[in-house]
């Protein structure tokens, strides 16, 4: 087991992707090496192990654009940076589109994106059925084909090995990974972080980074914070593996699901929150009954594949359903959460952000907009105005 | 699935009702000056427990009634549910 070091430079809690990165970046970027992650369960054992491996820019505002693509660039040298295969394969991702009016929207959203420098394809329905034969392109469906929008460049990695990847590195540098280890609580001096108090000892430090995705609300409660944050469950399954028949990520346009297929053949896919409050890691049939009905709806020949595993992870629903990195009111304590459906993709991003706002004691121009105090003023960042509601979509 | 005990119907499956978040968030008064920090508690900030929590379900492929439900977020323990205006002890 691991040696709890008496103090360090920076406390990060949560040794997830997010977690691991920061550390990472904090230790390559920032030369702030005395740095102890401390991790509840084991490494890579929460969201970043949990998720559908999507990686995508495909934002229409300009802070969640920016942030994303900034982190496309990151996925892209990722494997060289760490000297670890992430698999990082760019196959493209498709947003079906099922009216007129989608097609506008989906236009919109791509010309955003465009002017941000992101790549993005408007695609009509001839297009996408060259692409993507298996979806249902017959007459008299509920929900027709009108087209989609692509980004060619977004795609999916590894998702374990990103967690491996960062881990290995950040550690090689010096940085402390301390697992089966929960923090109990916070010491605070008039205002200020002075340490850290867990299931294996106290460390005294000055910075803390929290990054904890679902636990989020249990650490709040410990620093009496209240948060735009509520804790959700999230469903995941794949299928039996069959032969290779998806070469992209696409995403239904008439409710909430998503599909790829993995290196291993297996159909990897996702879609609604449970829809109540909850930290089961594990979920209910209904939601999945659900999500898979929409599936076939979008590729009728789903049906005929046997479900091999099916899980949960539990999501940080922030009320905007964008994330929030920043510093919070008590000092020397950085906050990294909110991150909804949307984590992973944002790991590298999110890591060197989260690290420069704690080694600068200052956010970048890229975490700008993802303030915690933003629902207080108002500025939200509504990319689909969707949070924790997901009834009203 | 879960089975709810609709205070007016009585038990059912969790797919005839719908959520409705905390249940003790409260509005805050009418005609009251109250600081954008008090809204904010009250639009956005959720304490959003790991464990016993009293929350809101609406009957809606039913009796269509507003209920309170307490539920352990963690296990999905149902242990009580109430009307909508009625006092939880």
């Amino acid at each position: 087991m691991e040696s709890l070091p008496k103090k360090a430079k920076v406390v990060i809690i949560g040794g997830g992707g997010h977690g691991l990165a920061t550390a990472y970046y904090l230790a390559k970027e920032h030369n702030i090496t005395n740095v102890a992650i401390i991790e509840k369960g084991w490494i890579g054992g929460g969201n970043v192990g949990r998720n559908t491996t999507i990686i995508r820019s495909n934002y229409m505002h300009d802070d969640n654009g920016l942030f994303s693509e900034f982190g496309m660039d990151l996925w892209r040298k990722m494997s060289q940076d760490l000297n670890y295969n992430v698999m990082f394969s760019p196959r493209g991702i498709i947003n079906l589109a099922h009216s007129d009016a989608q097609m506008n929207v989906y236009a919109r959203r791509g010309n955003s994106m465009r002017l941000n420098g992101i790549d993005a394809e408007l695609l009509n329905r001839e297009q996408v059925k060259e692409i993507i034969p298996m979806a249902d392109f017959s007459e008299n469906v509920r929900f027709p084909i009108f087209g989609g929008l692509m980004q060619p460049s977004a795609g999916t990695a590894r998702h374990d090995a990103v967690a491996w990847g960062y881990a290995r590195q950040a550690d090689s540098m010096g940085v402390d990974i301390i697992q089966n280890c929960e923090v109990t609580g916070f010491d605070i001096n008039n205002g200020k972080i002075n340490g850290v108090r867990t299931s294996r000892g106290d460390i005294k430090v000055k910075k803390i980074g929290l990054c904890v995705a679902g636990s989020t609300n249990i650490l709040a409660e410990k620093l009496n914070m209240t948060l735009p944050i509520e804790t959700h469950l999230l469903q995941a399954c794949v299928s039996e593996p069959v032969k290779p028949v998806l070469d992209r990520v696409v995403t239904f346009g008439a409710g909430h699901f998503y599909i790829s297929q993995s290196d291993k053949g297996e159909m990897v896919m996702g879609g609604d929150l449970d829809g109540y409050n909850s930290y089961a890691q594990r979920g209910n049939l209904p939601t999945l009954q659900h999500v898979l009905t929409e599936g076939i709806a979008m590729m009728p020949f789903l049906s005929k594949l046997k479900m091999l595993r099916t899980w949960g992870g539990i999501m940080d629903m922030s009320m905007d359903g964008s994330p929030i990195i920043d510093k919070t009111h008590i000092d020397g304590l950085y906050l990294n959460c909110g991150w909804c459906y949307g984590g992973f993709k944002a790991t590298p991003a999110s890591g060197w952000t989260f690290a420069h706002t704690i080694a600068q004691d200052r956010v970048h121009k890229l975490n700008a907009g993802y303030s915690l105090n933003r629902f207080n003023t108002g500025h939200l960042l509504d990319e689909k105005g969707l949070g924790t509601k997901t009834w009203i979509s | 699935m879960l089975y709810i005990k609709c205070p007016h119907c009585g038990m059912r499956p969790q797919t005839e009702f719908s959520y409705g978040g905390d249940a003790t968030v409260k509005r805050p008064e009418l005609n009251k000056e109250i600081s954008d920090h008090e809204w904010d508690n009250f639009v956005y900030n959720r304490k959003s427990l790991r464990g016993k929590h009293l929350e809101l379900w609406q009957h809606i492929s039913g009796c269509r009634q507003w209920i309170k439900v307490e539920r352990d977020t963690a296990t999905h323990e149902i242990f009580k549910t109430f009307k909508a205006d009625e006092d939880v002890a």
